[in-house]
């Protein structure tokens, strides 16, 4: 009713809002990222490597599969012993970024919804925080397949 | 119309007193700021249940049976329950009115809550339709986190301006029988919207209907802000009280030294919750503790205490809609 009335009101008070809030600090939440999320690859490298010399007939990428495994598995292990998420509120996207946070990211509502059930809650919400990425993932890998029939 | 004053206020000329309150909380609120004035402090989260719904309907299911134990009165006494709480279709408060047996009336007003079920109850034990009322909300944190953001153990950041669902429950008794403060007045709000969409900065989107409420209760009562010993909001937090400020300064009002925020005070500085608590919880359990012990002491002789509500679900923040914020306001007066 009084919808347009309030349109210039409302546009001052969210103009004044974004004036106001706090803003994150970016530095310091930038070289937190850094240095978790190199630790993490320098983590996976080690795994990488690791792996390479003890199996000499490994090749690269054989190896570089199971280092993946290897990170994922930890990933939900720390998640579920609920350490990733104090991880998290220090890193950033120093965790969320790495394949580590994928993996939080799925086991993190598997967990939780655990509660309402293995069929309704495990399996429904597993993909609620991690879905999208896996859709966007699958459609682009798609266009790109599509790209490379033609050219 | 003999005790409606003004446009959205009513006087309640028998003065409803409360004979009973109790605050129960979480453990990270019994590390905060008012740890030694509350009636109980969770050791655990879950409160021995399965779930953290089920541990929500037990905090409040506690604070509401021992504040009608800390009024002297027995079960078979209560006329009314009132009350609500944050989750969907408000199960935590009446599936705990089913262990009860009496009548249960349930409200909704997000963290205003505790102040909707106080104005609603006090205007019944006015009129004299109910004798004794129990009014009564509460929240967890896991539990709303659950249902309004991410799993717990999701690893992102939280934003500067977001604020930390308290855990915690509180519950009063009101009779005019008895002894205790008085309500003398009630003012209930309008939903209030200014168009702000952001879901972690419930500060902004409340403070407009904050300030609707406190305007309207001043000019019904022809009162100004220095006429209270306290003015207090409910979970505005510390950027919402700043704009609340703001706001009330840029209409005339100055709220001084005698304004406080239950959001803002209920954690201390190094619990990094950024802007403070928040939660029906949050403001149930600080008037129920601090604020009625306090009055108790003398140190504060007339609050105005206005609770504030955003009264958004997670389907309208994923349309797109903004956050309408609603807040009630009852006067409480010293006496004993």
């Amino acid at each position: 009713m009084k919808k347009e009335k309030h349109l210039t009101r409302n546009e001052q008070y969210n103009v004044y809002v974004e004036a106001k809030i706090p803003k994150t600090k970016n530095f310091p939440t930038l070289i937190y990222a850094f240095i978790v999320g190199g630790i993490i690859c320098m983590i996976g490298q080690g795994i990488s490597d690791a792996l390479m010399a003890i199996w000499p007939s490994m090749s690269q990428e054989e190896a570089s599969a199971w280092m993946l495994i290897v990170l994922i598995f930890l990933s939900s292990f720390l998640t579920a012993l609920g350490v990733y998420d104090r991880i998290g509120v220090f890193a950033g996207a120093g965790s969320i970024v790495p394949i580590t946070g994928f993996s939080n990211s799925i086991t993190s509502p598997a967990i939780e919804f655990k509660k309402e059930g293995i069929i309704f809650g495990t399996c429904v919400k597993m993909f609620s925080v991690a879905g999208p990425v896996i859709v966007c993932g699958l459609v682009i890998s798609f266009l790109t397949g599509l790209i490379y029939l033609f050219i | 119309m003999k005790n409606k004053i003004g446009d959205q206020t009513i006087k309640f000329t028998n003065c409803p007193r409360i004979i009973g309150n109790y605050a129960i909380v979480g453990e990270k609120e019994g590390n905060g700021t008012f740890k030694d004035y509350y009636d109980f402090i969770l050791k655990d989260d879950l409160f021995g249940e399965k779930t953290f719904e089920h541990a929500e309907r037990k905090i409040i299911e506690q604070a509401i049976s021992q504040s009608i134990e800390k009024a002297k009165l027995n079960i078979s006494d209560i006329d009314l329950l009132i009350g609500g709480d944050l989750l969907n279709q408000i199960i935590s408060m009446s599936f705990t009115a089913r262990y009860f047996d009496r009548p249960f009336l349930g409200v909704y007003g997000a963290c205003s809550t505790m102040a909707e079920s106080l104005a609603i109850g006090a205007a019944l034990v006015n009129a004299e339709y109910v004798k004794n009322v129990v009014c009564s909300t509460g929240s967890h944190f896991s539990s709303a986190e659950r249902q309004y953001r991410f799993p717990l153990e999701l690893g992102n950041q939280r934003p500067p301006t977001s604020q930390w669902t308290v855990t915690g429950a509180g519950s009063s008794i009101l009779s005019l029988s008895g002894e205790g403060h008085k309500i003398t007045m009630a003012t209930f709000g309008k939903v209030t919207d200014y168009g702000v969409s952001d879901v972690n900065n419930m500060g902004a989107a409340m403070a407009p209907a904050a300030m609707s409420t406190l305007i309207s209760h001043f000019q019904d009562t022809k009162t100004t802000p220095d006429d209270y010993d306290l003015i207090l909001t409910g979970d505005l937090g510390k950027l919402g009280s700043e704009i609340l400020m703001d706001l009330m300064e840029h209409n005339g009002y100055k709220l001084g030294k005698n304004y406080n925020d239950c959001g803002q005070m209920i954690f201390n500085n190094n619990q990094k919750t950024f802007q403070g608590g928040s939660g029906a919880g949050c403001s149930a359990a600080v008037l129920n503790s601090f604020i009625l012990k306090k009055m108790d002491e003398g140190v504060f002789k007339k609050v105005l205490f206005a609770a504030t509500g955003a009264l958004l679900s997670t389907l309208s923040s994923q349309q797109g809609d903004s956050i309408p914020g609603i807040c009630h306001a009852v006067v409480i007066e010293k006496g004993r």
